[in-house]
């Protein structure tokens, strides 16, 4: 074993390579640092010091290419919408949507007389966790991402994703 | 000076193109003019010496009802002088057409693209009068209240499903 020797002692860890891959995927989201209204000090204050969003390996990356998770954190405007949506496709695979707050979910406020808000950030990019309220606040979406983290652990790596 | 004041002063410079003082408690004193000319006017209000307005506060477009007709708004305040003053203008509701004071005004240029992108006000003289807030491919003016929503909006669906 050369190198090894030693190193372990009379530890042994065995795992299934779904579980090894699940656990450091969900223990670094990644997201995407992109605020469009209030939702996004909301997102702030859970990335600054009291909340700490680094606790749970998520942090923010500037660049889609970084990202593993897309934080929809406020009203999509139809102006915005085609630039979410080419944001998306720029990350990279595995990547997932978090709609943060009401306008994000269903168009919130807007959704009667919006002419210019997308009602639903659903329509455009498929979403993987819904966090109501307006805006929610930072202990949301912890909740959020924990439970993004818990889809993450079970999902089956080496199958499809689509299927 | 005094709103009156400079009410008189005005008309006395430009006859019929004044139309109107209207003073309430509820709003600011108003000089209500004609949209031609409008040009010649704030060039006499910036540019006098007893009025000096150097400051254009704000502009914006409105449309009280759907058959009435568009209006500008523009309030002034003289920052040398400290006085202030209201100028409204209407202009017909299907071919809307105002004189630009973006040339005079710094502040006019982007107030005055917005009033175009949401009212479909074209002011005339305009550097480079497109829309501002809304999208370029944007099919009508949202804040007009005969405004009816598409439907979609490149592919999105914008009024919400029955």
């Amino acid at each position: 074993m050369g190198a090894l020797n030693h190193k372990f002692n009379e530890n042994i860890l065995i795992t299934s390579l779904d579980k090894l891959l699940n656990w450091s995927r969900s223990g670094s989201e990644w997201y995407f640092q992109f605020g469009l209204a209030c939702c996004a000090i909301e997102m702030m204050s859970a990335a600054a010091a009291r909340h700490d969003l680094e606790r749970f390996g998520a942090m923010p990356r500037s660049s889609p290419r970084q990202a593993d998770v897309m934080i929809v954190a406020g009203t999509v405007t139809l102006k915005m919408a085609t630039r979410v949506k080419r944001l998306y496709e720029q990350m990279a695979e595995p990547k997932y949507v978090i709609s943060m707050g009401s306008c994000a979910n269903s168009g919130g406020p807007y959704w009667q007389h919006g002419y210019h808000v997308l009602k639903g950030v659903d329509q455009i990019v498929p979403v993987d966790i819904y966090i109501p309220g307006c805006p929610p606040r930072p202990e949301a979406l912890i909740e959020g991402l924990m439970h993004l983290q818990k889809k993450m652990r079970e999902e089956p790596v080496l199958s499809n994703k689509e299927g | 000076m005094t709103p009156q004041e400079i009410y008189a002063q005005l008309s006395a410079k430009f006859g019929d193109s004044v139309i109107e003082f209207q003073t309430e408690e509820t709003q600011n004193p108003t000089v209500i003019v004609s949209p031609s000319g409008l040009e010649e006017i704030f060039k006499y209000l910036k540019d006098e010496e007893a009025l000096q307005f150097d400051s254009l506060m704000n502009l914006a477009g409105h449309d009280p009802d759907p058959e009435s007709e568009l209006v500008v708004i523009y309030h002034l305040h003289s920052i040398e002088l400290d006085h202030y003053i209201t100028i409204k203008t209407f202009t017909d509701r299907e071919s809307p057409k105002v004189d630009s004071v973006a040339n005079l005004y710094g502040t006019a240029d982007w107030h005055e693209r917005e009033a175009y992108d949401l009212f479909g006000i074209i002011f005339e003289g305009h550097p480079d009068l497109k829309r501002i807030l809304m999208e370029e491919d944007w099919e009508g003016f949202p804040l007009k209240k005969d405004y009816v929503p598409a439907e979609f909006y490149r592919g999105m669906r914008i009024a919400k499903e029955k």
